[in-house]
């Protein structure tokens, strides 16, 4: 880490850094790849980039390169390994804000460079790679589904500035006619519109929320922990008979929360077939 | 043309597709009398979180699964029905299509293919139900991933809403994407953008500069969808099968890394035009890098 930019560093960069070393990419993603308990993952994060040619794409959101880019570092792990019996776990460390809003961004797809980034993660975990997600930072809506809503296993820092949802609050707000008061109290009720982490955790959908770290300024016991953390998950996610995403609704939680996503799957599946 | 065709163009002359609800857009894909629908309304299943908020629910959550046969062969469609909270995915109605397109990749994989179509009438997520919505449409990508290796998997993008949001990348997975010149395809809606990067970015009531940015003639002109179609029910129901009889493609629009980074590299951000943006990503540039 250099010493002049250490201030500067968002959460994705940061904790890049702390798992993985110097960045085998330049930014806008960086990409690399580092030890994690007895093997070697790949780890890959957005971060900003202030010299990008899409002025709309300069922080740590998903834009037309960034996407793309998420494709290219995922898919190149995935072909380093084509061969390989044991595939090396890929981790996906979130902090990202948005997807890129911007006139250009829509003009050149960024609906399908975000798309890269989902396509290049559920292959790779279709693949046997144990994709896992740290969530260290914001992970908002379109940019969260092309980096890290594919992964095998979900962790996030139970850290102020973590969340994980669909529309930032004051444009939620705006959209459904309600004050950002409004907003937060229905959050209290109505779970899934929630912005606490701890909220997301009672969906069933985030494996582990850990606690005590500083998200900002970890200390090596911190890194550590969370280091753990990372191959515990790697370890789960290869027991995983399926390689798809069921997982997600075979908690306890998710049988009490999203009952409704297990009622809809389980009455298809009985009136699939033709009596 | 099959006699399926012959039979469907029967009963209703020159008739619109995007004037149909989704429940008779899914009845006109399907080969006739084969409309069998899962988890109809009266089943009501229903969105547990509207009512918490004091909005009416509708008994199918507003998405409609039908099974049936598309040219004989078995067939799943979905689709969104725009005039239920503007076909936004809530956790059922996204459950709905998710699960219908897991259950399609279960029969493939034990070797009994089924075709599936997703009919994107949508907003994107239903902010009533955020994270759910969000999750939902992460497993829809999911499913749609792993089918594409068995089946094309084909969007249809008619209009009038569109497909924005989370849903735009699921369709942008497509193996093939039929559009009409009133469908629009795009990730942030314009209101959006102008709120997020100011009017100066994009003025979301210049409706004609809007439709030369995401609507389905510019979408098929630059690659981003693959047939472009007259809103008739017959052009439609032709397109996808058509779609399905050209197979998997050998490699899908969002696995192509390498080329569409060379696309960008080749336009300047600064003036590039939906217009030049055509030579860079139009069909016959497409052609050339497929190949």
């Amino acid at each position: 880490m250099t010493m002049n930019d250490t201030q500067q560093l968002t959460r994705g960069a940061l904790w890049f850094r702390a798992l993985a070393g110097e960045s085998t990419s330049k930014a806008p993603v960086w990409s690399g790849d580092a030890a994690l308990g007895d093997e070697t993952a790949r780890f890959v994060s957005v971060v900003p980039d202030a010299d990008n040619r899409f002025p709309r794409a300069t922080d740590n959101v998903v834009g037309l390169e960034q996407g793309w880019l998420l494709g290219r570092a995922v898919r190149d792990a995935i072909a380093q390994d084509a061969n390989a019996a044991k595939k090396r776990p890929i981790v996906a460390i979130v902090d990202v804000k948005s997807q890129a809003y911007g006139y250009r961004e829509e003009m050149l797809g960024v609906h399908l460079a975000c798309a890269a980034g989902v396509d290049a993660y559920a292959t790779a975990r279709d693949a046997g790679h144990p994709v896992i997600a740290l969530i260290v930072g914001p992970a908002m809506s379109g940019a969260f589904l092309a980096h890290g809503y594919q992964a095998n296993r979900i962790l996030a820092l139970d850290a102020p500035g973590t969340l994980v949802h669909a529309m930032g609050k004051e444009a939620a707000a705006r959209v459904t006619r309600r004050t950002v008061d409004e907003l937060d109290k229905l959050g209290e009720t109505i779970v899934p519109m929630s912005y606490s982490i701890a909220s997301f955790a009672k969906l069933g959908l985030l494996d582990t929320l850990i606690g005590d770290v500083d998200a900002d300024a970890p200390s090596g016991a911190h890194i550590e922990r969370v280091r753990g953390i990372l191959a515990d998950s790697v370890r789960d996610a290869r027991a995983d008979k399926s390689r798809g995403l069921s997982h997600r609704l075979e908690s306890e939680t998710a049988h009490k929360t999203r009952a409704a996503s297990i009622e809809v799957r389980r009455r298809l599946a009985a009136q699939w077939d033709a009596a | 043309m099959n006699s399926a065709v012959l039979q469907a163009a029967a009963p209703v002359l020159a008739d619109s597709f995007i004037e149909l609800p989704a429940r008779e857009r899914v009845r006109a894909l399907l080969d006739p009398g084969t409309f069998r629908e899962l988890l109809g309304p009266f089943d009501r299943i229903e969105s547990p979180w509207l009512p918490l908020q004091g909005i009416v629910c509708q008994a199918d959550d507003g998405a409609v699964i039908a099974r049936g046969t598309i040219d004989g062969e078995p067939a799943v469609v979905a689709a969104l029905e725009s005039a239920f909270q503007g076909g936004s995915i809530g956790e059922v109605s996204g459950s709905k299509l998710a699960g219908a397109l897991e259950l399609a990749l279960r029969d493939c994989e034990r070797g009994r293919i089924v075709r599936p179509v997703v009919l994107f009438e949508t907003g994107g997520v239903r902010l009533q139900e955020a994270n759910l919505g969000l999750a939902v449409i992460a497993e829809m990508q999911a499913a749609i991933v792993a089918l594409r290796r068995y089946v094309p998997v084909v969007g249809v993008i008619a209009g009038m809403v569109g497909c924005f949001g989370g849903m735009s990348l699921a369709a942008a997975l497509c193996s093939h994407l039929v559009v009409t010149k009133q469908g629009r395809l795009g990730m942030n809606g314009p209101e959006v953008i102008e709120q997020e990067a100011g009017i100066d970015e994009l003025d979301s009531s210049d409706k004609r500069r809007i439709w030369q940015l995401i609507g389905g003639e510019q979408r098929a002109a630059t690659g981003l969808a693959d047939s472009l179609v007259d809103d008739d029910v017959q052009a439609v129901r032709t397109a996808v099968v058509d779609a399905f009889a050209r197979g998997v493609p050998k490699a899908h629009r969002s696995e192509q890394v390498d080329a569409y980074l060379a696309r960008l590299a080749a336009i300047d951000p600064q003036t590039v035009t939906p217009d030049t943006m055509r030579a860079v990503f139009g069909a016959d540039a497409s052609a050339q890098i497929k190949e």
